[in-house]
């Protein structure tokens, strides 16, 4: 089981550019926990950074890998850089919009913008809250001598159907 | 573009890969040892070069590929001297003086200096 952190893919432009949405639920267990009431405060239900982060790399790590036509293992190296200005709260839309700034044979570095859209102020559009610079490695190509499981354990049933339901045909 | 505007330019980008201060990115300074790079890094800080220069970097051309894993070159943790000149053979740019007559491999992540990183960067530009 791998948790989705997007819902749905809205845009590819193989090995430039992807867009992807995730719709933030009150049906969401987390919420409840981040942050739950205390003594002093009533209750704050915001999407946590780190799981904006997720979604942002699963959407860049997609564009990554079907660059290299699922064949590489693509793994979230590192978070070169991340910035948020906005809570995400229950009944807003996220679209991350990734590009693919570098690909070669080792890895790829990826910059997503990260907007969000409040569906509680009719007639709004989507705003910029922040952006995410990622590096993904290709880990079959850079850990000399560690062997992995030949199976791609990265792109697994839960992508290809995230990639069916948005209409992406992906052959892995 | 003159060697200082390459530092400078070196230096903006470990700055931004290896979050350090601008102040810590001397000539001198290895980017294990002085300035705490991890070998995901040497990725970051790969494709950060080619995007501020507008070179590209082959597989291997910066930083050694495939030298430490191989027994030719490397026996019971130290370089062999066919690995000591076959690193020297495929880094130009690294200075190697900061290998001693042990030959440690723990030493070889300290001839990364920042100053191989833009005698690199000159030669690449030359050859353009």
């Amino acid at each position: 089981m791998r948790w989705m952190w997007i819902d749905r893919i809205v845009e590819l432009a193989p090995r430039e550019r992807m867009v992807a949405i995730k719709n933030v639920s009150l049906a969401e267990e987390h919420l409840h926990d981040h942050f739950e009431a205390s003594s002093c405060r009533p209750a704050h239900p915001v999407m946590p950074g780190p799981l904006i982060i997720e979604g942002v790399a699963q959407t860049a790590g997609i564009l990554v890998g079907h660059a290299g036509g699922f064949k590489e293992k693509v793994i979230l190296a590192k978070v070169s850089k991340a910035e948020l200005s906005a809570d995400a709260v229950p009944g807003t839309t996220l679209r991350y919009t990734a590009t693919l700034d570098r690909f070669d044979e080792r890895g790829a570095q990826t910059t997503t913008i990260i907007e969000l859209l409040d569906h509680g102020q009719p007639g709004s559009a989507y705003r910029e809250i922040g952006q995410a610079e990622l590096v993904f490695s290709h880990i079959d190509q850079n850990m000399a001598g560690t062997e992995f499981p030949e199976e791609n354990f990265v792109f697994t049933e839960q992508f290809r159907t995230l990639l069916t339901t948005s209409g992406i045909e992906a052959d892995f | 573009m003159t060697r200082d505007e390459i530092f400078e330019k070196v230096r903006d980008i470990l700055v931004d890969a290896l979050a350090v201060d601008e102040d810590e990115v001397t000539n001198e300074a290895s980017l294990t040892g002085d300035l705490g790079a991890e070998s995901i890094d040497f990725l970051d800080i790969k494709f950060k070069l080619e995007q501020s220069f507008g070179f590209k970097v082959a597989d291997g051309e910066l930083f050694p590929d495939n030298v430490m894993q191989n027994d030719e070159y490397v026996q019971d943790g130290k370089l062999t001297d066919k690995g000591f000149e076959e690193l020297k053979d495929r880094l130009p740019h690294a200075d190697f003086s900061k290998i001693d007559s042990s030959r440690s491999i723990e030493q070889v992540s300290e001839v990364f200096t920042v100053e191989a990183l833009v005698t690199f960067c000159e030669n690449k530009l030359q050859a353009a």
